[in-house]
């Protein structure tokens, strides 16, 4: 039995290496340029813009950070553990927004408070021109992004044992009090994950600062980059932001160091939530129904309108568009997940030095602008696809074009390195429910390895696993720069053509195309919301 | 699912030695350029392959893929661009041949890199009743204490600002452009944001006096049949800068042969087609933007504003002064 242990532990660590190696590629290969090659751009920097860079980035991590924790951790405090009209409507709402990118939200809300728009007789026009500004694209970010902190810590209270509010209510606490003392300290781990996650997605968004004109961090890359054609400046710049990734991830990992959450194997709080009533109940409602309004029902109403009036001709040749945004979505989220559940159980089985230091790097991804990684895949496996192509040219005299970086590979890749950190965020923390105790008890009982993974991790971590799934593949469906760099011949997405039209200038004829990628991610959304309040324990 | 992967990814790369095709990397946005595309395979036969992007984007994944891309044609939207690719050592010799001797000279790069495929100015926008067009209808009076507070014009990212700021480092010298630079921030009616479109817009809703924009996002409107572009337009007029002087900035959508083109006779003739009398009148009346051959008329809604006198800086200028135009935007503190 001890030889069996090895053998599968082996396969783990196996797999795992492999799947780390692949997504630390694209940033290891970015930090490989930062240092080889000089650069003196830095002194231009430090003189000019470098200030503004660092300041405007940071108010802009402090501001979603607010944002996502206000619109975020009362609502889902609210869905899990009160009852009040509307709710369960309001806990499905409540997650909508996810399905809309933050740079859709930014050409609709650009639209909707042109000078020149619909809005321009009623509101004072000196509110119209401030959408975009860094306030703007605070508030953008914030109202897409919230559904991080929103889902994890609704699963959070969802699943602390049913004795929380109760417990409190014997030591003579008030719901709110309880609530304040009880349940969100006992959520904060979640909210923390839920929160880092938010903060990786600005400080990576270039989308919506750069369509509103807000110099941050991730657009002075860009420009060192493409303006100024200083690929190692470029690569510094993004290994410091790197480097303050890498701080908060360490930080978020020191706060919760002694502590380990379990859950019990019974909890459900469906039943004994506190029922509100009066001007409590309709308070608690709209506090509901606030982010999902304006983060999802309201620009989703204008693309709708601006899909059937202005932008009517612009549906045509969507069809093909969406499948291929299937399909690399789904293709995209499977392997990620996969992926990222060998890296999980490595973490669990075997806790070498290399697989939390594979781990931190490959969550780092999610931070980087698209931009970046996919110019980190595509330098190595250019490379490689050089190589390939003069050798069989040599040999045979055949063009085989490029195997990796002229096809999906190249961009499933490129998916890995960016969104492994969230699909690892879920599959870990499913991982970290389950009682050591309760591996020990089954391999006293006789079970094996994979017997234990199947008959007692496959059931416990299907919630996690769907979880991980499903966000992947939203986030697949909004993702932009990395798809439009790598997409191979003739391959266009929902995604890419949003952005095209609306990169010409033509925000009402993006309206079809950006209404197509909210309804698509639509689908997911709604069986992440299914699959978090319905878990049969 | 990785035998999808592979399926997808062999059924990909097979077609780039598919027989009658030619591969073309666009920075030209996909409506701009597809149907010219799908005009060029009815006539010919030969099977357009597209990957549109940003020109910076492309040349990186030219540049890595190096002997082994499958990239025949690169198209630019400006001529900075073009430059940066023939720098980076990606472009090929173009052809002696007739369809490329109808080009004026100043359009075609001396080494024979590049071409141009059409024209886009940069001119001045104003709001009727508002200024004095005379006030405004040269670069430098842009930039003039006069007109504090009055300016709307977008950030410092966009390339056709670049551009106009490197052909001032041209022509003026860089401290007087540094100088110039200074004084469009201290004019900014606010801080850039949004595209030129909006500049447009804005002068119209009095946000400010004038604006510097593209003229073929002008055309776009004029020949919009919505009543708010229309009212837009009635607000707002054109005028064509320094006239009297160097004559108006002139940027170019461009094109070149690839180095390693696996598809070189497909992709000469497809060249040939962007460059026919065709084609050209496509750039002008879908686009608005000016044909580069002599004797192809503007668009109907552009020839309204009459001819006008176009600077001769050579257009590869702008690409090499790209990288000094945006460290002197920088300085001046131009968003």
């Amino acid at each position: 039995m001890a030889i069996t242990y090895r053998t599968s532990e082996r396969l783990i660590a196996l797999t795992a290496f492999a799947v780390g190696a692949l997504v630390c590629l694209p940033i290891v290969s970015i930090l490989y340029q930062a240092f080889v090659a000089p650069t003196d751009l830095w002194e231009h920097l430090v003189d000019t813009v470098l200030w503004n860079y660092l300041s405007n980035s940071a108010s802009l991590v402090l501001g979603v950070a607010l944002g996502v924790l206000l619109l975020g951790v009362p609502a889902a405090a609210m869905v899990a553990l009160f009852d009040f009209p509307a709710r369960r409507a309001l806990s499905l709402a409540l997650l909508l927004p996810l399905a809309c990118p933050a740079y859709i939200l930014a050409f609709t809300y650009t639209g909707v408070l042109d000078v020149a728009g619909p809005f321009a007789g009623w509101l004072p026009q000196a509110w119209l021109s401030q959408v975009r500004s860094l306030p703007g694209a605070v508030v953008m970010l914030s109202l897409v992004l919230y559904p991080y902190v929103y889902l994890l810590a609704r699963a959070s209270f969802l699943s602390q044992s049913t004795a929380t509010m109760e417990v409190g209510r014997t030591l003579g606490l008030s719901p709110t009090a309880s609530l304040f003392r009880l349940a969100i300290p006992m959520a904060r781990p979640a909210i923390i994950a839920g929160l880092l996650l938010a903060l990786m997605e600005t400080l990576a968004d270039y989308g919506t600062v750069e369509f509103f004109g807000v110099p941050s961090f991730t657009t002075g890359i860009m420009r060192a980059y493409y303006g100024m054609g200083d690929a190692a400046a470029a690569a510094q710049l993004a290994t410091t932001l790197l480097a303050f990734v890498a701080l908060l991830v360490l930080l978020e990992r020191y706060s919760r160091r002694k502590i380990r959450y379990y859950s019990a194997a019974d909890a459900s709080a469906s039943e004994q939530r506190v029922r509100l009533s009066g001007g409590w109940a309709v308070l608690a409602a709209a506090l509901c129904a606030m982010p999902p309004l304006f983060g999802f029902f309201l620009p989703a109403g204008f693309m709708l309108y601006w899909s059937v009036t202005d932008a009517l001709g612009q549906w045509a040749d969507l069809l093909p568009m969406a499948i291929n945004s299937l399909v690399l979505a789904g293709v995209a989220a499977l392997s990620i997940v996969f992926g990222s559940t060998a890296m999980g159980y490595a973490q669990r089985v075997i806790d070498a030095p290399w697989v939390r230091a594979a781990s931190l790097v490959a969550g780092l991804g999610y931070a980087l602008p698209g931009t970046i990684i996919a110019i980190g895949v595509l330098i190595p496996l250019a490379a490689v696809d050089r190589t390939l192509f003069i050798w069989v040219r040599d040999l045979t005299g055949h063009n085989i074009g490029l195997l990796f970086t002229g096809t999906l590979a190249a961009i499933v890749l490129a998916y890995g390195a960016r969104f492994t950190a969230v699909s690892l965020g879920a599959i870990t923390s499913g991982l970290s429910r389950i009682k050591p105790s309760l591996d020990e008890a089954a391999t006293l009982a006789g079970l094996r390895p994979f017997q234990i993974m199947r008959r007692i991790h496959v059931p416990l971590m299907r919630a996690s696993v769907l979880t991980a799934t499903l966000i992947v593949f939203v986030d697949v469906l909004k993702e932009l720069p990395a798809t439009l760099i790598l997409r191979p011949f003739d391959f266009n997405t929902l995604a890419v053509r949003a952005y095209e039209l609306a990169s010409d200038e033509r925000l009402i004829d993006a309206a079809p195309a950006s209404l197509a990628i909210v309804l698509v991610g639509l689908i997911p959304v709604i069986y992440l919301n299914r699959s978090v309040t319905e878990e049969k324990h | 699912m990785k035998n999808l992967l592979v399926a997808l990814s062999l059924s990909a790369a097979s077609v780039a030695q598919a027989a009658d095709v030619v591969n073309v990397y666009s920075a030209r946005k996909e409506a701009l350029i597809l149907p010219l595309l799908e005009q060029f395979t009815d006539r010919t036969g030969v099977e357009v392959r597209l990957i549109t992007g940003s020109a910076d984007e492309l040349v990186t994944r030219l540049k890595t893929e190096d002997v082994a891309s499958p990239a025949d044609l690169f198209v630019t939207v400006d001529a900075g661009r073009a430059v940066r690719a023939q720098q980076a050592g990606v472009l090929g010799t173009l052809p002696q041949a007739d369809f490329l001797d109808r080009v004026p000279q100043a359009y075609i790069d001396e080494k024979r890199n590049w071409v141009a495929l059409s024209l886009r100015a940069r001119v001045m926008f104003y709001a009727k009743g508002k200024i004095d067009p005379s006030d405004i209808d040269t670069y430098a009076e842009v930039a003039d204490p006069k007109n504090q507070g009055k300016l709307c014009i977008r950030s410092s990212g966009n390339i056709y600002n670049q551009s106009l700021v490197g052909a001032m480092l041209e022509n003026e010298g860089a401290e007087a452009t540094e100088a110039w630079a200074k004084g469009v921030v201290a004019n900014m009616a606010r801080q850039p944001a949004g595209g030129d479109t909006d500049q447009i817009r804005a002068v119209a809703a009095g946000v400010c006096d004038f604006a510097v924009a593209n003229t073929y996002y002008f055309g776009r409107l004029l020949a919009s049949d919505k009543p708010e572009d229309q009212a837009v337009v009635e607000k707002v007029g054109m005028i064509w800068p320094d006239q009297e002087g160097r004559g108006t900035h002139i940027n170019a959508s461009m094109a070149g042969i690839t180095r390693y083109a696996p598809n070189r006779e497909n992709a000469e003739k497809l060249l040939a087609f962007l460059l026919s009398d065709e084609a050209q009148r496509f750039y002008a009346e879908i686009n608005h933007e000016f044909p580069v051959i002599q004797g192809v008329a503007a668009s109907k809604t552009m020839q309204t504003y009459g001819d006008f006198k176009r600077d001769a800086l050579p257009l590869e200028v702008l690409g090499v002064n790209n990288a000094a135009a945006v460290k002197t935007m920088d300085r001046a503190g131009w968003q």
